[in-house]
């Protein structure tokens, strides 16, 4: 086993000096972001669903930050009236209270949403992992490496990972804002703190991303460490 | 015949698959030599081993037992590296079913290969233009696989075949979905590029009118080679041998 491993490296070594080029397959990578974007377009609809479920979680996430934002806003008046329209409106507040967070329902209600958002994301990768075999076998066989799958893959899901999670999380505040302006009046727009809010659509966003990654990374090792052979014998 | 440099040499190839408890032996001991520049046929019965063997040519799968060389190189030997290089730059592939990245325009199918082998944008837009063109689609460029025939489509899968300027094509049945007239015109596209670009053809088939151009016949049985036949002792078998079977 060892002869064979040294006569591997050997034998690579002398291709490479009697060859004296560098034998090196590449794929630029503003060519890989031109692939991923185009293979995202033309298979718009599937690139939808499969976001569909981030956009769902991430404003469902941002939704409840902003609704928390306002109200923060409306403590930090230290208006006793606006204190009383939110216990009327169903907030838990202590009168020593100059803050309120998400409660550990909401909290574990998140989690839940976005758990069910990424196991969604892994089901609709693998499926369309599945749809690709056989382009992602051609390319192997003009000469892919795995990491340029990878990378692919990878790629594609950032791009709609950011898409999704933006527009959720912009959708997911407007709605939050909305809501309370139907609850308390035109007082929302006066006492709202814009810095968190925006935080909290930049911090939705960023979750957002991240969890499309994570989804997309085990479907994206698949199709990355297929053999060409395979990919060829699957019928179309 | 010994003054021709062998390209390719499947030396004591044998390769068994795995189906549950039952061991099936595709390939039973090849041994090959396929001179450069030659357009070579493997015929044989469906099941024979055909594809297999193609696969063990093209780096594509790993024997079970025994070597391919492909210039006196042992693939068995190469590293990811240089596997994806080979089947880059050395190695066209052409497959029964076309295999156009249905997502991508003929053009960019075709450039695909010049691109992973490292060469500028411009350069294999102006590359793939030509071979486009060289096969007959010089008009379609901007088409998408599903707005193309499959005549149309084997025409792009040779192009890309031809984009990195391999020494050898390896062609799976690239008549196999084909009607008879377009499977003619895209064999005498592929002896004609083998004839005027020097390029060895590997093809493994059913059609008995890849005969007629071949510079040799493979016959391969139940996973052996039955026999080897050159240009000139072709025409006696012909009538004899029932390909069908
Ligand atoms: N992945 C696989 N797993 C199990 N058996 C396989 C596999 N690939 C091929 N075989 C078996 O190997 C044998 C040869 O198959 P192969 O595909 O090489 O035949 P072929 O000559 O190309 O046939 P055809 O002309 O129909 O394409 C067959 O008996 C087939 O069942
Ligand atoms: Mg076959």
């Amino acid at each position: 086993m060892s002869a064979a491993v040294n006569g591997k490296t050997n034998i690579s070594k002398e291709l490479k000096k009697a060859e004296g080029i560098n034998r090196l397959v590449v794929l630029p990578f503003k060519k890989s972001v031109e692939i991923a974007y185009k293979s995202i377009k033309v298979r718009f609809f599937r690139s939808l669903i499969t976001t569909m479920s981030l956009v769902l979680a991430v404003s469902f996430l941002s939704f409840v930050s902003v609704t928390n934002d306002v109200a923060n806003g409306f403590l930090a008046t230290q208006n006793p009236d606006l204190r009383q329209a939110l216990v009327r409106s169903g907030y838990d507040i202590a009168p020593e209270d100059t803050s309120v967070g998400s409660s550990p329902k909401q909290k574990w209600i998140i989690v839940l949403s976005l758990l069910v958002c990424v196991v969604g994301i892994v089901n609709a990768q693998l499926m369309a992992v599945t749809e690709r075999f056989r382009e992602i076998g051609t390319m192997k066989c003009l000469g892919a490496l795995d990491r340029f799958v990878l990378r692919l893959f990878l790629l594609e899901a950032s791009m709609q990972g950011l898409v999704g999670s933006v527009v959720g999380a912009v959708a997911g505040a407007i709605f939050a804002i909305i809501n309370n302006f139907i609850r308390f009046g035109t007082v929302v727009f006066v006492e709202l703190a814009l810095l968190d809010v925006l935080f909290s659509i930049l911090l939705a966003s960023l979750i957002g991303c991240f969890l499309s990654l994570v989804g997309v990374f085990y479907p994206a090792l698949v199709a990355a460490r297929m053999q060409p052979v395979e990919a060829m014998r699957v019928e179309q | 015949m010994s003054a021709k440099r062998n390209i390719v040499r499947v030396s004591k190839v044998t390769k068994a698959f795995q189906l549950g408890k039952l061991d099936v032996q595709a390939l039973k001991g090849i041994d090959l030599e396929i001179a450069a520049g030659d357009y070579i046929s493997i015929m044989g019965p469906s099941g024979s081993g055909k594809s297999t063997l193609f696969n063990m040519i093209g780096g594509l799968d790993k024997p079970t037992s025994g070597k391919v060389f492909i210039d006196e190189v042992d693939v068995a030997q190469l590293d990811a590296y240089e596997l994806a290089w080979l089947r880059c730059r050395k190695i066209g592939y052409i497959f029964q079913t076309f295999n156009i990245i249905q997502v991508m325009t003929a053009l960019e199918n075709v450039t695909l290969p010049m691109v992973f082998g490292g060469m500028g944008n411009d350069a294999a837009v102006e590359k793939g233009i030509e071979l486009l063109e060289l096969v007959g689609l010089g008009d379609r460029f901007q088409h998408k696989p599903f707005e193309l025939s499959g005549g149309q489509q084997q025409r792009v899968a040779i192009a890309r075949a031809l984009a990195n300027d391999p020494s050898i094509i390896l062609a799976d049945e690239p008549t196999g979905n084909l009607d008879l007239k377009t499977g003619e015109e895209i064999i005498t596209l592929l002896k004609q590029l083998s004839q005027e670009r020097g390029v060895t053809v590997i093809s493994a088939t059913h059609d008995i009118k890849m005969l007629n151009v071949s510079d040799q016949v493979v016959w391969i049985r139940d996973g052996r080679v039955d026999k080897i036949e050159d240009r000139s002792e072709l025409s006696i078998s012909v009538g004899q041998v029932d390909i069908r079977e």
